[in-house]
C-alpha cells in the first residue's frame, strides 16, 4: 500500500468571476521514502494540490475526490481527524519563510510549541529537542541562536528554521512548496543539499513543488508535470528528461536556457497558460500545442501508462510527435 | 580602436543609512552598494551582469542614469560625463538610454491605456509630434514587440505578465535608444513565457543594433543572451570576460562556486556535477570584510587576502583575485550503492 494515494482530486474556487477549476482530476500514488517532484507554471494548480492534501484550502475552495494517507481518507476530514495527522505525519515547508514564521515569537517558542502541543512534552525538553533539530539543519551556534526572532536570521537561515520546525515530529511525508524560489542560487544549492541529506537520514517521503526543472533533476526520483490543473506526464526522472513523451514537457525543456550548453535561439512555447475561469473542454495545452488536432480541443483521453512506470495524457501517440 | 558607447570608471554608490531622527554627531552608517566598478560597453554589444541579491547589480544600473546619486565617471560616446550633468542636461541623454524593469505590472501606470504608456516617452522627448504620427508609431511598435495594435486602448491589468513586459519593452524602444538597460526583465515570468521575451530581446537587439546591459540573477539566462558577462559580489567586480570564456573557464573562485550552484535540467549531468559549496551567507555590506570582500567564504583564502584588495586584471578576461586559476577538477565521490 502506498503512503499517499490521490484519486481524481478536484479543487475549485467560487469567485466573483465564476467558478475557477484549479485542479481537475489528479491521481497518483506516493510510496514510503520516495521523492516526487510536481512541476508546473503559475496557475497550473500545483500549490492548491498541496493545500488540498493538507486541508488548508481557502474558505471559498472545495475539494472533491479522494486523498488517502496510510489507508485513511483525509480529504475534507474534520479537524479532529486531520489535525494529528498533519502535525505528526505530514509536514509542510512554504515558499516564503518570513511570512510563515511568527515575527513576534522567538524561534525557541515557535519550535517548542509544536512539541508541547502535539507530543505533550515539557517545555525544557521541547527546547532541547528543538536545538538538536536546528543542529541537524546545520545552523551554527544553534543553542544561542534559537533565542533570536525570525527577522534576525537571513533568508537561507530562516528557511533552515522552517525545515527544522517541520521535521520536529519526524513526519512520514514532507511537502515542500517552492522552498528555494525566494533564495539566491548559492543558498538554494545549500538548502537542496540539506533537504537531500535529511530526506535520506529521516527516510521520509517528499513532495517537492517547483517551477524549476533543474531543481527537480537534482532532487527527485519521480516527476509529475501539471498543466491547467491536469497531469500531462508522470514518469521516473531520468526518462522524463531524456525522452519527454508529452508536447508540453518537450516544449518546457527546450524553452529553458542551460548553463552547461551553448544554444542559439530558445524554442519558446507560443501563447500563454489557460485562464482557469474558462477551463478548456479538451486538452488544456491544445491551444499552444504544435501537434494538436481538432479532437484535442474537444476531449482529452484519460492518462494511460504507455511504458512501465511512465504515464501520459495526450491524444496523439508518442511516435506521432516528431 | 573604436570609442566605446559607454565607459564607466571607478563608479561608487554609497547610501547613508542614518535616520532623520539620529543626532548630528551620530556616526555615519555607510552602505557601499557599488564600490569602484569599471567597464566598457560597445554599440551592439550585450553586457550581462550577474550576482546574488545585494551585490549591487540593480544599483549599478540605476547609477548610470542618475536614478541614484553616484560618484565616478560614466562617459557616454567618449565625450560626455553623464554624472557631471544637471538633471536638465541629462534629459537630452535619457532618450538614448532606456530601461526595462523587473515587475512588468508594477512598472506600468494602471490608469493609463497601453497607447498612452507607450507614447509617453515620445511626448517627453519629441514634443510637437503630430497626434496621428504618434499613434502610428505606437501601433507599429506594438506590432514589433508582438502585441496586437488593436489592443491600444486597453489597460495594463487586462494583459498577462509576459504581455506587460512586452509593453515595457515597447515603451523603452519607441524613442530609438542606443542603450537598453534590462533589470531582471524575465525573472517574474513563467518558464515558457521567459523564452518568448528573451528571444524578443535578442531579436530586437540584433535588428536595431542596440547595446544592452542585461542584469539577472539567473546565470543560464545571462549566458544565453550576453556577449560579455560581469560577476559582481558586494559591489565589486570579481570577474569579467566574454560569455563563453567565463562559463567554460572561470578563474575566480566565486564565479566557480556560483556556476556550480546552478541546477541543470538533466538528471545525469546534475549528478555528475562537482559542487563547490559556499559556506554561510553574504557578509553585511555595512561592514564588508577587509582586503578581498569574498575571502570570508573563499576556499582559497590566505592571510594576504585580508590585507590587500586584489586589483581587477586588465585584458579580455579580467579577474580580481590573488590566487586566480582554473577549477581543480575533483571527481565527486560516488555514493556507495
Amino acid at each position: 500500500m502506498a503512503l499517499l494515494e490521490l484519486r481524481d482530486l478536484e479543487v475549485s474556487f467560487d469567485t466573483n468571476d465564476g467558478v475557477v477549476n484549479a485542479v481537475n482530476g489528479v491521481s497518483f500514488d506516493l510510496a514510503k521514502g520516495r521523492t516526487l517532484g510536481i512541476v508546473g507554471e503559475s496557475g497550473s494548480g500545483k500549490s492548491q494540490l498541496a493545500f488540498a492534501i493538507m486541508g488548508l484550502l481557502a474558505k471559498n475552495g472545495h475539494a472533491r475526490g479522494s486523498v488517502r494517507f496510510g489507508g485513511q481518507e483525509i480529504l475534507n476530514a474534520p479537524p479532529r481527524v486531520i489535525n494529528p495527522i498533519r502535525a505528526m505525519k505530514i509536514a509542510m515547508v512554504f515558499q516564503d519563510p518570513m511570512t510563515s514564521l511568527n515575527p513576534y515569537m522567538r524561534v525557541c517558542d515557535q519550535m517548542a510549541e509544536v512539541l508541547v502541543h502535539h507530543k505533550g512534552m515539557a517545555r525544557a525538553g521541547a527546547v532541547a529537542e528543538s536545538v538538536r533539530m536546528l543542529d541537524a539543519v546545520k545552523i551554527p551556534d544553534a543553542a544561542g541562536r534559537i533565542r533570536l526572532y525570525p527577522h534576525e536570521f537571513s533568508g537561507g537561515m530562516r528557511q533552515r528554521v522552517m525545515i527544522a520546525m517541520s521535521l520536529l515530529c519526524r513526519p512520514q511525508l514532507l511537502i515542500a512548496d517552492e522552498p528555494t524560489t525566494a533564495l539566491d542560487v548559492t543558498v538554494q544549492a545549500q538548502i537542496m543539499a540539506l533537504l537531500a541529506d535529511l530526506q535520506r537520514d529521516f527516510g521520509m517521503a517528499t513532495i517537492l513543488i517547483t517551477h524549476d526543472l533543474g531543481v527537480v533533476a537534482g532532487f527527485c526520483e519521480d516527476v509529475l508535470v501539471l498543466y491547467g490543473g491536469q497531469v500531462m506526464e508522470r514518469s521516473p526522472v531520468d526518462p522524463l528528461f531524456a525522452e519527454p513523451a508529452h508536447p508540453y514537457t518537450r516544449g518546457l525543456l527546450r524553452a529553458i536556457p542551460r548553463v552547461d550548453q551553448h544554444g542559439e535561439e530558445l524554442d519558446s512555447i507560443p501563447g500563454s497558460p489557460p485562464n482557469m475561469t474558462r477551463a478548456p473542454k479538451g486538452c488544456p495545452f491544445a491551444p499552444r500545442c504544435n501537434f494538436a488536432a481538432e479532437d484535442c480541443h474537444d476531449h482529452l483521453d484519460p492518462i494511460t501508462e504507455f511504458a512501465p512506470g511512465r504515464w501520459r495524457a495526450c491524444n496523439r501517440k508518442v511516435e506521432e510527435l516528431a | 580602436m573604436t570609442e566605446p558607447l559607454l565607459r564607466v570608471e571607478d563608479l561608487h554608490v554609497t547610501f547613508d543609512l542614518r535616520r532623520a531622527s539620529d543626532m548630528p554627531w551620530t556616526k555615519p552608517r555607510l552602505l557601499r552598494a557599488v564600490a569602484g566598478v569599471d567597464f566598457e560597453l560597445f554599440s551592439g554589444e550585450t553586457l550581462g551582469i550577474v550576482g546574488e541579491s545585494g551585490c549591487g547589480k540593480s544599483t549599478l544600473a540605476r547609477a548610470l542614469i542618475q536614478m541614484v546619486p553616484a560618484t565616478g565617471k560614466v562617459i557616454w560616446q567618449g565625450k560626455t560625463d553623464l554624472l557631471a550633468l544637471t538633471r536638465r542636461e541629462m534629459l537630452k541623454y535619457r532618450a538614448d538610454i532606456q530601461m526595462v524593469f523587473q515587475d512588468p505590472l508594477a512598472s506600468l501606470n494602471p490608469r493609463m491605456t497601453v497607447g498612452q504608456i507607450i507614447a509617453e516617452p515620445l511626448r517627453t522627448h519629441r514634443p510637437g509630434m503630430a497626434e496621428g504620427d504618434l499613434r502610428m508609431r505606437v501601433k507599429a511598435m506594438m506590432d514589433r514587440v508582438g502585441l496586437l495594435p488593436n489592443q491600444i486602448n486597453r489597460y495594463p491589468h487586462e494583459f498577462s505578465g509576459g504581455q506587460c513586459q512586452r509593453i515595457g519593452i515597447a515603451r523603452a524602444l519607441i524613442v530609438e535608444p542606443k542603450l537598453l538597460i534590462c533589470d531582471e526583465p524575465v525573472s517574474a515570468l513563467d518558464v515558457s513565457i521567459q523564452a518568448q521575451v528573451i528571444n524578443l530581446l535578442a531579436e530586437l537587439q540584433r535588428d536595431l543594433g542596440l547595446a544592452m546591459i542585461f542584469i539577472a540573477h539567473d546565470l543560464s539566462v545571462v549566458k544565453h543572451i550576453s556577449d560579455r558577462v560581469m560577476v559582481l559580489y558586494l559591489g565589486r567586480t570579481m570577474e569579467v570576460a566574454a560569455g563563453h570564456d567565463l562559463y567554460a573557464d572561470p578563474q575566480h573562485p566565486y564565479t566557480q562556486a556560483l556556476l556550480s550552484a546552478v541546477p541543470i535540467p538533466d538528471p545525469a549531468a546534475e549528478r555528475a556535477k562537482v559542487m563547490i559549496p559556499l559556506e554561510g551567507d553574504l557578509p553585511s555590506p555595512l561592514a564588508p570584510p577587509s582586503g578581498c570582500v569574498f575571502r570570508t567564504r573563499c576556499p582559497r583564502a590566505e592571510a594576504r587576502c585580508a590585507e590587500k584588495v586584489p586589483e581587477l586584471t586588465m585584458g579580455a578576461h579580467g579577474v580580481a583575485c590573488h590566487f586566480p586559476g582554473p577549477l581543480v577538477k575533483t571527481r565527486k565521490v560516488a555514493e556507495p550503492a
